[in-house]
């Protein structure tokens, strides 16, 4: 009789899944596997242990979308080992024993796995690693798991975990968080955590059905600057979700404030976006207003000396590979000696003899910038390698719900000043930098007061290479680390050139920046394509009107050519 | 000693030369059509070296019909043109008796003209926008019913997902597929302010005010994914900003359909973890075919650390299928082959077999893998048996209609409501 009804239930739950699942029509056999898994589990769905060790067990043969059910009878369960298990599943440290069924919180050594048996927390010697499968989670899962975790740490006694608890809580709120959160609030003393607590009890009161609450709750997300509160009180905007006037209209004021708000910090956004692309433009750019702006020599393979920097810091992290933060500092230096030897060679070796001869120049360059490109490839491979970021660097800043900017971009904002006030101090206030600009204002006159000019050109395109590098170590930290790095950048390098000005290092920084900026003003509005060829289009039309850029050389040197 | 791609280029280049002046007779040869140089070589290089390694185990059992393969290199260079003037080269000039290329769809539609001039046949091994069927070319690689729908089901279904960003590089693949998506999605019941397609250039770096916007439109409280067709370099800088921006895979899932194991193997994989990717194969799979040829393609390549990847499957799919239609018709007439083909099956890397349908697609199972720390993935939903590749998309107007048959109706694009064929 038992088997009897049990097949039947099983013909009833295959046709049923079956009739309801809104299938590809070309996959008929998923079809007939699925339902067999949903009857599979549907056999053991009478059993759902309840007890600490059966659920664990159960945990190990059970299915990705079993375990959620799982996961809350192991909460119902409340044993004191609960969170260490949560912590280990959380960080796929929780295995199945495939011998006997028997699920171990385990630690990788030598030898294999060490065992933690998670009802006694009695531990046993390393087992062979093979013999285990992973009670895996993914990202469902993963955020009940996080969940489910902070309303352990709810009643830690620093009042930094129970904030960070409280906002994890809030991200997949349900009925018996939100009432964990509302004891938690009634002893509460900490301001921050009430205020989080509160915002976050405000949107579940919003659908109350007392009017008073509900105005309550408006009021206090009105001084939230979230999007989503935005999407949650534009319901209560409409009538026939929201019988009380007064409710109606309080959310409409607080949505006008919040939006005001929130497009002022948009605002904010965008310019610090514009800014943070000028800077990249700029540093990418200021190497090349040395040899290009400076010197007047066309180097196309100045892409390339950026790759090569951003290469030299992938050797350096290579080198250092337990010191991040040492590796990128050390990696400044060692890429600018790099590409500015690199940078020599080019000018003693080609560049030197073409001088006076721009297309060959430009051709010449051209070839050697290929040359590097499959040098890199035959040496490093053509695939991209990777330049991890340091902690300091990644993350971002949060200044408030509407507000947050990114560390890496920021620290790449300064760096880009600090590399321009370096350039500035160098070309004005030594004497390298005095002969480097007698040299390309008057030749002729510098060596006849005694300047050794070859000497001078190959510095002056070292140093404009080295530079190039530091910007490749720069770059590193934001893209691809390949043997295409440069031919990105090299197009962007001449635009902020020539529109900021040839042979103006004041130029290169406001010009870089205003494009920039105008084009993360355009970007929003016209999607990033169209922003990219209103940018060329812009440059070429200026460049008609104003043939010397944005700050044209002024004086005798500036005629003298 | 490792083989790297300009030595292996040069050396092509000396064998196409040396070898087009030797009689053809006691060698089939086999043309390889991938840009080992340019922007493409860091995913094609991969699939020159496996053609030559099969080429090789095939050698060593004995050839195909008695004579040994022999492979002809060359190098089209990342340049769409010279896709077709290498493709004359292989055909006009080596003989070869079929070529295996090609990955973005520009080269392959560069090439088409040529090989459907000269009727010769041309394996393609990387999922594509589909809305194309010729009779001179094997599609081995996933159509859009074989990754992207399948993926936006799981996203919709198991994920709960009600707001879409649709995110491309621009350029034909993301476009058709987003296209085929969009219409697939409305017609599924999304309003259409529940979805945004945006498009960047290629090698797109600054993602600032992307990930700014996708992060805005996912917090409007309905869950948000983002359906990403961003092809190659431009998916690094993406996947930091999304780190950077505190956009986590629980809540803004990025699926991807250009990031497979090789991709990842260059990168921080930190910021990935997480997100998922829709894929005919991955290299995770366990299955005795797929241990066999990791293990092969290690002792070939000798680095123990290279990944295999969907388009290598694919071209190992797509080569086993050669060998047997060859085998089968006694010949390697491409006229003889391109008949026998249809029909065929051959086993695939993970347990199930791929068959030829007469609409030159193959079938094939669909996974969705979550990316792991260690750059590869992990399962998490995969369809039980095979899906047959389509080439015209259901969930378009003008192609909905379409039917391409090269057995029975011998035609490619054969229109069901005015049933007549359109070329």
């Amino acid at each position: 009789m038992i088997h009897f009804t049990t097949s039947l239930r099983r013909c009833w739950l295959a046709a049923c899944f079956a009739a309801s699942l809104p299938l590809l029509a070309q996959e008929p056999s998923t079809a007939a596997d699925a339902a067999a898994e949903t009857v599979a589990s549907a056999e053991a769905a009478p059993a759902v242990p309840t007890a600490f060790p059966d659920v664990l067990r159960a945990l190990g043969g059970a299915s990705l979308s079993e375990r959620s059910a799982l996961l809350d009878a192991l909460l119902a369960a409340k044993h004191p080992n609960t969170a260490a298990v949560l912590q280990a599943w959380l960080e796929d440290h929780l295995h199945v024993r495939d011998a006997d069924g028997a699920v171990f919180i385990t630690a990788e050594t030598d030898a294999g796995y060490a065992l933690t048996d998670p009802a006694t927390l009695a531990t046993s010697g390393p087992e062979p690693a093979d013999g285990f499968s992973k009670v895996g989670s993914n990202n469902s899962l993963r955020k009940l798991l996080r969940s489910a975790l902070a309303s352990f740490t709810l009643g830690s006694p620093d009042a930094e975990v129970r904030l960070s608890a409280v906002k994890e809580m809030l991200r997949a709120p349900d009925e018996s968080t939100l009432n964990v959160l509302r004891e938690r609030r009634a002893i509460e003393t900490d301001a921050a955590v009430q205020a989080a607590i509160d915002a976050g009890l405000a949107y579940a009161d919003l659908t109350s059905d007392n009017a008073d609450t509900r105005l309550a709750a408006v009021n206090v997300l009105s001084g939230s600057l979230a999007g989503e509160t935005i999407a949650k009180l534009e319901a209560l905007r409409d009538p026939a979700n929201e019988p009380d006037e007064r409710v109606r209209s309080a959310a409409a004021v607080a949505i006008s404030s919040i939006s005001l708000k929130r497009s002022l910090y948009s605002g904010i956004e965008t310019l610090f976006f514009g800014l943070s692309l000028g800077s990249v433009l700029v540093l990418a750019a200021i190497g090349l207003a040395i040899t290009f702006g400076v010197m007047g020599v066309i180097n196309m393979a100045h892409g390339e000396l950026m790759m090569i920097g951003a290469y030299t810091a992938y050797v350096v992290q290579l080198l250092l590979p337990n010191h991040l933060t040492a590796s990128i500092l050390i990696s400044i230096p060692a890429a600018f000696l790099v590409s500015g030897l690199v940078g020599i060679a080019i000018e003693r070796g080609v560049v030197k003899h073409l001088y006076g001869r721009p297309l060959e120049t430009l051709l010449a360059t051209f070839g050697i910038s290929l040359i590097l490109q499959q040098l890199v490839r035959s040496i490093f491979s053509p695939l991209n390698r990777s330049v991890a970021t340091p902690e300091f660097m990644s993350g971002q800043w949060v200044i408030n719900d509407a507000l947050s900017l990114t560390w890496n971009r920021l620290y790449i904002v300064l760096f880009t000043l600090v590399v321009f006030a370096a350039l500035q101090l160098i070309l004005r206030r030594t004497s390298l930098g005095l002969t480097v600009r007698a040299v390309s204002q008057n030749r002729a006159m510098a060596r006849s007061m005694g300047i050794n000019s070859d000497r001078v050109d190959a510095i002056t395109f070292g140093l404009g290479s080295g530079i190039a590098g530091v910007a490749g170590v720069a770059l590193s930290q934001l893209t691809n680390v390949g043997p295409n790095l440069g031919q990105s950048y090299i197009i962007d390098s001449f635009m902020v050139v020539v529109f900021g000005g040839v042979g103006n290092l004041w130029g290169t920084l406001i010009g870089g920046m205003t494009l920039g900026v105008a084009g993360k003003l355009l970007e929003p509005a016209v999607g990033a394509v169209m922003a990219k060829i209103a940018m060329l289009v812009f440059i070429i039309l200026f460049i008609q009107r104003r043939k010397q850029g944005l700050f044209p050389q002024k004086g005798r040197a500036a005629e003298g050519h | 000693m490792k083989m790297n791609p300009m030595k292996t280029a040069l050396l092509a280049v000396a064998a196409a030369l040396s070898f087009s002046a030797q009689a053809a007779d006691d060698t089939i040869k086999v043309g390889v059509l991938h840009s080992l140089s340019g922007t493409m070589a860091i995913s094609e290089t991969t699939l020159k070296d496996t053609v030559l390694m099969l080429i090789e185990e095939q050698n060593k059992k004995g050839g195909v019909l008695g004579k040994k393969l022999e492979a002809v290199v060359v190098d089209p260079a990342s340049n769409w043109p010279l896709f077709a003037e290498k493709a004359s080269e292989l055909i006009d000039k080596n003989k070869v008796s079929v070529v295996f290329g090609c990955w973005t769809s520009v080269s392959r539609k560069s090439v088409l003209p040529v090989f459907e001039k000269s009727n010769s046949l041309l394996f393609y091994p990387v999922q594509y926008e589909g809305e194309e069927s010729s009779k001179n070319v094997i599609y081995t690689g996933a159509a859009p019913n074989q990754q992207a729908i399948p993926a936006v089901d799981y996203l919709m279904k198991d994920l709960g997902v009600k707001r879409w960003v649709l995110e491309g590089t621009d350029y034909v693949y993301p476009r058709t597929t987003n296209k085929i998506l969009e219409a697939y999605l409305k017609a599924k019941g999304v309003k259409a302010e529940d979805i945004i397609v945006n498009y960047t250039p290629f090698g797109f770096s600054d993602w600032q005010s992307e990930v700014s916007k996708i992060k805005a439109f996912g917090s409007a409280g309905k869950k948000t994914a983002v359906v990403s067709t961003i092809n190659g370099d431009a998916n690094v800088p993406f996947y930091k900003e999304l780190g950077n921006q505190k956009i986590s895979a629980e809540d803004i899932p990025v699926v991807a359909f250009s990031v497979g194991e090789e991709e990842l193997s260059g990168i921080d994989t930190k910021p990935l973890v997480g997100h998922l990717a829709a894929w005919n194969y991955f290299e995770s799979v366990k299955a005795p075919a797929n241990t066999a040829f990791i293990k092969a393609w290690h002792s070939y390549i000798k680095n123990d650390k290279r990944t295999t990847n969907d388009p290598m499957e694919a071209t190992y799919i797509g080569f086993n299928l050669w060998v047997k239609a060859v085998e089968k018709a006694k010949t390697t007439d491409t006229a003889k082959v391109i008949d026998t083909l249809p029909g065929l099956e051959v086993p695939n890397l993970t347990g199930g077999t791929a068959k030829l349908l007469p609409n030159h697609h193959i079938t094939k199972p669909v996974y969705i893998g979550e990316i792991k720390e260690d750059g590869q993935f992990e399962t998490v939903w995969q369809t039980k048996g095979e899906v047959p590749g389509d080439a015209w998309s259901d969930f378009l107007d003008g192609s909905k209609d379409l039917e391409s048959d090269w057995v029975k109706l011998k035609c490619g694009n054969y229109n069901t409501k005015a049933k007549k064929c359109s070329n």
